[in-house]
């Protein structure tokens, strides 16, 4: 038996070898990339819960005790309940008319709809204050209606809507492109309408893609400081979202506070990664055998 | 002394090697010698070891047991480099951001500064190696704007280019059209013809491989069953699974009385089913060396009813049904033959092999 | 009448989607951002010229384009490298390290400026070590390029990886066939494959990181002319009611994205072009 695995070790050997490298350089480059990671992710990602608890666990649920916190996760919750199903409606449209159909000016589209991407966060705010700010275009008109939308609810959703619109559409284009037009075609022949056609043949193809950009798009939209932060006007209890509310703790010197609440909208990161990771698996079998073949081949690095 | 004379023109050896993956085992134990200049082919379904053996002999892998030996030299625990081999991948593996004459030359230009030609030199000795695969004009195109049999050829070229001592190459063809498959593995004898490379061709097409090796190797569940020349093996097949592999066969169960040896021109009746008890036999008879007739004109032909009629191009293939056991049987009959007998659906048939084969199975019939 | 807008297709719902989703788009981002454009035209050019080339502006960003670059070669480097381990070797808690990559995408990015900022400061737990080799990182210059490094960490090794994990074996092993050195198969044959992902990723993340906002104020110090980055320095003229000003840079921003994401369309489409029958 002892021999059979001094054979196998020397075939890993053999096979390292050739395409892959000794294994002195093959854990000197795991260890860059590990300390790397740990530098930049894994550090910081530990602090926030350390200092989340530096006063224990009373400290930290105390945190979430306080009236103004409880009205930032409502606010938060609010814009987000609004943003995401509206951004779910342009993912989903946006989709099905670029991948199902050739039309002039399709590829300007795709490259239009990743523009809050590029935009700083800072101007996707600045452009709503342009336009319903006091001095804005419809500042006045605004003013004298009394509808407030700066500092107020409607410009914390219309920031956030904005920059979390591609989200859903990106990543239902390039699936549902890649599963072309024939399983449509199909049940239309086949005598069912257009919405029968969407939710017994489109949907059930794209389900984990779709579910995933809304889990992503709420983890954005709950997330989002810089364009929320322009609009919002930063008033306690009342315009206030979680992570403006993580400025505020923070630059009051209640550091246990800051990070209890940053540390809930960290487990909502961590949520979105696992199920991330778990759709992953999921929708993509080729890739997970694909893998699973690697690692069967015998001898591959480990 | 039979033995040294041989050993002198035996250029690839292979003794004794045995390849597992985990619990499941590729080559069982093959032994195989390739004489120098040699083109032969490792045939076998897919799964049988062959792309294996052929990746041992390249140094790609590490048999478990077992020696390799080139030139009478033990090879077995050398690297890739020294063993001077032209590989030829089934997917080309050509190296897509580079032009055909950078692929080609790459295997020069990575040569250490001592061995390494002048750039005029690799620049002839790529020029001589595109005009031999005749793709000068395509020299200075990326792989992606050739073809597909374009591209092996290129991978071809890129192989030879460090003069190996042999040219292994895995499927080469497997994933071009018929019509460029057969074209290129006739262009491929001619060019082994002319250069007496050493070759080993796998491939799991019996077409490829009687019409391009000089020898055929069949492999099956990482053993060898055959070694031969293509007319041995087909014409001779040692074993049921060689007689299957290479081309349609008919299969009968059943008891034949007489001895084993069946001489060309048997006129015996094809067994019908019967029980047996701890051995059977199984004659084997290609479709084509089936004889029909509309009347009985001998007491042994066996009785049946045409059920199918395929005209494909100069033959006709019919499907019949034998009266007595029921078993669909495969005919192949040239044209003339098939108008001569005029046949048609539902035709009652006589028939009687030309040529069989017969193999002693163990076990009760049951196949 | 030649024009063929759509072509003919059998599927229903077109006009209401692409209707839909043109006018929702419009509505949420194209008309607010020509609002910008429309704003600038209201400054003079001489105004305008004046407020984006003033020393403060300046200065913010030799920092904000700096750092960014920075980050951008950082990670070039190491997010390689973290992609060729991901794809490349099987090591314990892989798939656990290959999920957490994308942290930076999903984590709200004041979460990311706090952690940062308590790691890095003078009593944090790197930054306590940092301090004696007279490495101040929090509040300074180089704390705006740890965030921004942090911010563009996925882009390189989620642009690298597929690219590795498409990578044919069969090359290697025709590169090895054909005598070269490991070292030689890395630099000839992996090296040119992965250059055009690898520069995307750098790209991506230059990008990102020259408008990012939440994670660098935290950690930045935000001293004006020293580790103030642009997107501050339009939060500033805001809070001042200098909305002019705050156009003006804003714009000068929106230039810069723009140009970036033509370059990243133009090296996909030049990598593509390379890939692809001409």
């Amino acid at each position: 038996m002892s021999t059979e695995i001094a054979a196998r070790v020397r075939n890993e050997e053999w096979k390292a070898s050739l395409t892959s490298e000794s294994t002195l350089v093959r854990w000197t480059l795991i260890a860059i990339a590990l300390g790397y990671l740990t530098l930049f992710l894994f550090v910081p990602l530990a602090a926030v819960f350390s200092e989340a608890l530096k006063k224990g666990l009373a400290g930290y649920f105390a945190s979430f005790q306080d009236p103004d916190t409880l009205a930032a996760i409502r606010l938060t919750f609010i814009a987000a309940s609004l943003a995401v199903p509206l951004n779910l409606m342009f993912g989903v449209a946006a989709a099905w008319a670029i991948a199902k159909f050739e039309f002039v000016g399709k590829q300007i589209l795709i490259t239009l709809i990743d523009i809050p991407l590029a935009v700083s966060p800072v101007i996707s705010g600045l452009i709503y204050v342009l336009l319903f700010g006091a001095q804005g275009w419809v500042g006045p008109w605004l003013a004298e209606h009394d509808i407030k939308i700066i500092f107020a609810l409607p410009g914390i959703v219309l920031a956030t809507t904005f920059v979390t619109v591609p989200f859903i559409a990106r990543e239902l284009i390039p699936l549902m492109q890649s599963q072309g037009r024939e399983e449509e075609e199909a049940a239309l022949t086949l005598g069912a309408s257009g919405w029968q056609t969407f939710i017994r043949v489109t949907l059930p193809n794209i389900k984990w893609s779709l579910l995933y950009g809304v889990i992503l798009c709420n983890a954005r939209a709950m997330g989002e400081f810089g364009a929320v932060s322009v609009v919002s006007g930063h008033i306690r209890g009342l315009t206030n979202t979680l992570p403006l509310h993580v400025e505020i703790l923070y630059n009051e010197y209640n550091a246990v506070g800051a990070f209890a609440v940053a540390s809930l909208l960290t487990l909502l990161a961590i949520v979105t990664l696992v199920v991330k990771t778990v759709i992953e698996r999921k929708s993509a079998p080729s890739r997970a055998t694909q893998d699973a073949e690697w690692r069967m081949q015998p001898g591959s690095p480990s | 002394m039979e033995d040294a004379a041989r050993e002198s023109i035996v250029s690839i050896q292979v003794d004794h090697v045995t390849k597992r993956f985990g619990t499941f085992t590729v080559l069982d134990d093959v032994t195989l010698h390739v004489q120098t200049g040699e083109l032969i082919a490792l045939l076998g379904p897919s799964g049988c070891g062959k792309t294996t053996l052929l990746r041992i002999l390249a140094g790609l892998e590490r048999p478990d047991h077992g020696r390799i030996l080139l030139h009478g030299d033990e090879v077995t625990e050398r690297r890739i480099t020294d063993r001077r081999v032209g590989f030829v991948f089934q997917h080309y593996a050509l190296f897509r951001h580079m032009t055909v004459t950078e692929n080609v030359a790459f295997g020069l230009s990575v040569l250490p500064h001592a061995q390494r030609p002048s750039p005029g030199q690799i620049r002839k000795k790529v020029h001589d190696l595109l005009s031999l695969v005749q793709l000068q004009a395509m020299a200075d195109r990326y792989p992606n704007q050739l073809s597909g049999g374009q591209r092996q050829r290129v991978a071809l070229a890129r192989a030879l280019a460090v003069e190996p001592k042999m040219l292994l190459l895995d499927e080469p063809f497997g994933a071009l059209d018929t019509k460029v498959r057969k074209e290129l593995r006739r262009w491929l004898r001619r060019l082994h013809d002319e250069l007496h490379i050493t070759s080993i061709l796998v491939t799991h097409d019996q077409e490829e491989a009687l019409e391009a090796a000089d020898r055929i190797v069949v492999l099956n569940q990482g053993h060898v069953e055959q070694i031969g020349t293509p007319d041995e093996v087909y014409e001779n097949a040692a074993t049921p699974f060689v007689y299957q592999f290479l081309g349609d066969v008919n299969v009968f169960h059943g008891r034949i009385a007489q001895n084993e040896t069946v001489p060309k021109e048997t006129h015996r009746q094809p067994p019908a089913e019967r029980d047996s008890s701890d051995e059977h036999e199984v004659t084997f008879v290609r479709p084509h060396d089936l004889e029909l007739s509309r009347s009985r004109t001998t007491t042994t032909q066996l009785e049946a009813t045409v059920r199918l009629i395929i005209i494909a191009g100069s033959r006709v293939r019919l499907e019949l049904m034998s009266k007595d056991s029921s078993q669909i049987i495969s005919v192949e009959l040239t044209k003339e033959r098939y108008r001569e007998l005029r046949l048609q659906q539902g035709d009652i048939v006589f028939v009687h092999p030309k040529q069989l084969h017969v193999f002693k199975m163990p076990g009760p019939s049951s196949m | 009448m030649a024009l063929v807008l759509k072509q003919p297709s059998v599927l229903p719902g077109f006009g209401l989607t692409l209707g839909f989703a043109l006018f929702y788009f419009s509505l949420i981002v194209l008309i607010p951002l020509s609002g910008l454009i429309v704003k600038t035209t209201t400054l003079t050019w001489q105004q305008f010229w004046h407020t984006v080339t003033e020393p403060r502006a300046m200065a913010s960003y030799q920092l904000t384009f700096g750092a960014s670059f920075l980050g951008a070669l950082i990670n070039g480097f190491f997010g390689s490298v973290v992609a060729w381990v991901l794809v490349r070797y099987h090591f314990p808690g892989r798939s656990i390290v290959d999920a957490l990559v994308d942290l930076p995408f999903a984590l709200p990015t004041a979460v990311a400026g706090i952690a940062l900022t308590a790691i890095y400061s003078s009593n944090g737990w790197i930054g306590s070590y940092l301090e004696p080799l007279g490495l101040k990182v929090a509040f300074t210059p180089l704390g705006v390029l740890v965030a921004l490094t942090f911010i563009g960490l996925p882009f390189v090794v989620r642009t690298v990886q597929p690219v590795l994990q498409d990578l044919d074996k069969e090359v290697e092993e025709a590169a090895t066939t054909l005598g070269a050195n490991r070292w030689q198969t890395f630099r000839a044959v992996i090296v040119p494959e992965l250059w055009p992902a690898l520069l995307t990723g750098m790209a991506m993340a230059f990008a990102r990181s020259v408008g990012e906002y939440g994670s660098v104020i935290f950690i930045a110090g935000n001293m004006p002319l020293k580790s103030e980055i642009t997107p501050l320095l339009i939060m500033t003229k805001l809070e001042q009611y200098d909305y002019a000003g705050a156009t003006a840079l804003g714009v000068v921003m929106l230039v810069v994205s723009f140009v970036l994401a033509l370059m990243i369309n133009l090296i996909q489409w030049w990598s593509g072009r390379r890939h692809t029958a001409s």
